[in-house]
């Protein structure tokens, strides 16, 4: 039996995923996935697992959705750009996630402040374990992570490059 | 409602990775078929975590861990991929990227 506090986390990850993939703005999408990820993380706190809860709020909601908004930010050049943000940034727009994060905060600070214990069936497991298991079995596959990371950063500096046009006057059309 | 902990994780997990996948079947932009990838791919690491969390082992954790830097690198190589291919057709359609014949 799950408290409350999973039910709220579960029903606004649920209600913002549906909201991302029913925007058509992109950016509107974007708010929507950071919000639905906030309460993934929430909800991984709940299940005993504090430190992922963290690297989900540090890397999925930090780094990769900023990786994503200055993307779209990059493909939006031109003077209708400005005009666009300003459309964006109506309160209908931010109110609903913003209220979102609103209640999951709330559920935050309460779980934080009643020094909340998952229910009897979940069993804790502390980041030493996890950090003992990283380094010791695994080992090898937090290795072959780096080398991904490593082919990641160098393909996407070889496929982000501007090439120069002269090589593609034969593909111009 | 007297659910199990682990019943619930695992629904949630399954109803946010079939969202995911109706957002990849659906759309056409394709920033938003990478943004569904995103959602499927934390899905499946809920999932990790919370079985995780039932067998009370670190392994699931450690999947995490290895899905997280997955999604970092998928992430940067698919938004590179997209610019090339915003700069070749001008439009971020997909099917437009259905005629690759050079």
């Amino acid at each position: 039996m799950m408290e409350p506090a999973f039910y709220i986390a579960a029903a606004i990850a649920v209600i913002a995923t549906v909201m991302v993939i029913t925007r058509y703005n992109i950016m509107h999408a974007l708010l929507y996935l950071v919000v639905s990820l906030l309460a993934v993380a929430v909800v991984l706190y709940l299940y005993g697992a504090p430190f992922i809860a963290a690297l989900e709020v540090i890397v999925y909601a930090g780094a990769i959705m900023v990786l994503l908004i200055f993307f779209v930010m990059m493909l939006n050049l031109g003077k209708e750009s400005a005009m666009q943000e300003q459309q964006w940034l109506k309160p209908r727009i931010w109110i609903f996630p913003s209220l979102l994060c609103l209640v999951l905060l709330g559920e935050l600070v309460f779980l934080i402040s009643q020094n909340h214990q998952p229910p009897s069936e979940i069993k804790v497991v502390d980041p030493k374990a996890v950090g003992m298991a990283l380094f010791g079995p695994y080992m090898a596959a937090v290795e072959l992570t780096g080398i991904l990371l490593m082919a990641g950063i160098v393909g996407a500096y070889h496929l982000g490059r501007q090439k120069e046009k002269t090589l593609h006057r034969f593909l111009e059309n | 409602m007297n659910i199990h902990p682990t019943t619930a994780g695992m629904l949630l997990a399954g109803v946010l990775f079939v969202l995911g996948l109706i957002s990849i079947l659906v759309r056409r932009d394709i920033i938003f078929m990478l943004l569904s990838v995103e959602v499927m791919l934390n899905a499946a690491a809920l999932a990790f975590v919370v079985a995780s969390a039932h067998w009370g082992t670190a392994d699931g954790q450690v999947m995490f861990v290895f899905i997280l830097a997955m999604a970092a690198a998928e992430v940067s190589v698919g938004l590179a991929l997209i610019l090339q291919l915003y700069h070749q057709l001008k439009t971020l359609d997909s099917d437009e990227a259905a005629k690759m014949n050079g």
